[in-house]
């Protein structure tokens, strides 16, 4: 949607949008400076910017995103594997489909995040439990769009396939794991959307791992535009991270 | 002709649904005969997989017990509070970005690439901002639901049919008349998929922020079940909770005429 709204967009809007947001910034820090704002509640704008260089030398930062990284990577590869896998095991047998999709399309509505403590019981205060917790709230959309995906090939490229006389393994390999890779990522890219947010999610939470640690260290410390400057970084690596994802999506679908 | 046409149909339908109730039990029988003999086995440590018994009794003594539906009654009212305050919030700024080219924009990118951030981080500076108590908690209802909200709003507005909005001017409706009689009407049904999706990612974030940092509501009771140690307590309560959130999802969308909702746009 945002890429159709890019596309279309000429440069006045994108103007537009950045002068607001450098004017709400200005606005803030002169509110702060005449005492209409609280510093001790918002810290200036400017010491937020100031904070970046310290939480690159002191407090790591990179190496915290590395983690994250990792953690959220690790996530991502076992919803592609266990999620395309369930969803090609679905669509090949029927009637197992019939009775799962409904239950797999409430379990990505339900608030999974919330067993976390359970996870903290099972696996530990650890990296394993940030990574489960990714990984069950990543797998829903992987399987039904997997499932959407073969389900929706063509029937024209499956008659094609049939004219070759095909055998089923070369049926799948040919046509129609092709056929259904975009929708398949269409659903990895919610997935690893939904991986992200609950990686960085249970690390503030459970005050370990990366960056969502360094948040709650530097908010408990009362380092105020530190705290800040990190919620501005993780804001930054996701937006990077969702238009990285987008523009794979583009590449995969040409046609669009 | 017709009627045994239906007839027929309605046995192709029954003979399908069959063998599907029947791998359903089956699934179902066997996760909990895996879960009763997994806890039996003593492979994992003591209580970590109670029994199925020991989960039931742990739900109806929940069930029954008045505090609980006191605690469920204050998460209740922080999720409307939030929800209230970032719908409406989200429907205005989605009407107007909806409404204008300009300021859809210039904007909405905002907004749509904020939207999918990790809302939880927040909380720390919901905190300083709204104190410990229910403030803090409403406030990451409101920044949770307002981004689902205010897209599914914009979106709906670029799709409403030109001709009615023509009408509402032509019947010189002001700006109020426009929203209520034209704008919300024609577009229900985005603005109801904006709620459901709002409303379950407003339950997330108000209970996350409870379980980090509260005295009171169903996030709390979860953490403080962890903290106890008391696993049937805490299964007892994740079954309950996970019942409630999908049926109000449900029943959202029921409500809205989405009786085919995706599951997968969150």
């Amino acid at each position: 949607m945002t890429t159709a709204i890019l596309k279309r967009g000429s440069l006045a809007p994108a103007l537009l949008g950045l002068g607001t947001l450098l004017t709400v910034i200005g606005l803030v820090e002169m509110l702060i400076r005449v005492g209409v704002i609280n510093r001790y509640i918002v810290p200036l704008p400017s010491q937020i910017v100031m904070s970046f260089g310290r939480l690159v030398t002191e407090e790591d930062i990179f190496g915290r995103f590395r983690l994250t990284f990792f953690e959220a990577l690790s996530a991502g590869a076992l919803i592609a594997v266990v999620g395309v896998s369930i969803g090609i095991l679905l669509y090949r047998v029927n009637v197992l489909r019939l009775a799962c999709e409904t239950w797999i399309a409430a379990l990505a509505s339900a608030p999974t995040v919330l067993m976390y403590p359970l996870f903290l019981v099972i696996f530990g205060r650890s990296a394993a439990t940030i990574i489960m917790m990714g990984f069950v709230a990543g797998l829903p959309p992987v399987i039904l769009k997997t499932l959407e995906g073969l389900s929706q090939t063509r029937r024209v490229l499956i008659n094609v396939g049939r004219s070759f006389k095909l055998g089923p393994m070369q049926m799948f390999i040919k046509i129609l794991f092709p056929a259904a890779l975009p929708t398949i990522f269409v659903g990895l890219r919610l997935g690893l959307i939904f991986t992200l947010i609950n990686v960085v999610g249970i690390e503030f939470l459970i005050q370990f791992g990366g960056l969502g640690q360094l948040i709650n260290d530097l908010s408990e410390r009362y380092d105020l535009p530190g705290t800040y400057g990190a919620i501005c970084f993780v804001i930054l690596v996701s937006v990077l991270f969702f238009i990285a994802m987008e523009r794979v999506e583009r590449w995969l679908r040409p046609a669009e | 002709m017709v009627e045994a046409g239906r007839i027929t149909q309605g046995a192709v339908l029954q003979a399908r649904a069959q063998p599907v109730t029947q791998v359903r039990v089956v699934i179902i029988l066997v996760t909990l005969v895996g879960w009763e003999l997994l806890a039996q086995s003593g492979l994992l440590y003591r209580d970590v997989v109670p029994s199925l018994g020991k989960i039931g009794m742990a739900t109806v003594t929940l069930l029954s017990d008045r505090d609980y539906y006191w605690n469920l009654g204050v998460t209740a009212a922080e999720i409307a509070a939030g929800l209230a305050i970032g719908g409406i919030s989200g429907l205005l700024v989605g009407i107007v970005l909806g409404g204008s080219r300009l300021l859809g924009r210039a904007f909405e990118p905002y907004i749509y690439y904020l939207g999918p951030t990790p809302k939880i981080i927040f909380f720390p500076v919901m905190i300083m901002w709204f104190g410990v108590g229910s403030g803090s908690k409403i406030a990451m209802g409101v920044i949770s639901c307002f981004f689902p909200i205010a897209l599914s709003v914009a979106a709906g507005m670029r799709q409403i049919d030109k001709v009615l909005i023509r009408v509402g001017r032509s019947f010189r409706a002001n700006a109020w008349q426009m929203v209520t009689k034209i704008y919300l009407p024609a577009m229900r049904h985005p603005v109801i998929n904006g709620v459901r999706l709002g409303l379950g990612v407003a339950l997330i974030g108000t209970l996350l922020a409870e379980t980090r940092l509260s005295n009171q509501g169903i996030g709390f009771l979860i953490y403080q079940a962890y903290t106890l140690f008391d696993m049937p307590r805490m299964y007892a309560m994740l079954i309950v909770l996970f019942v409630i959130a999908i049926g109000a999802n449900a029943i959202v969308g029921w409500l809205g005429g989405l009786h085919t909702s995706n599951a997968t746009d969150r």
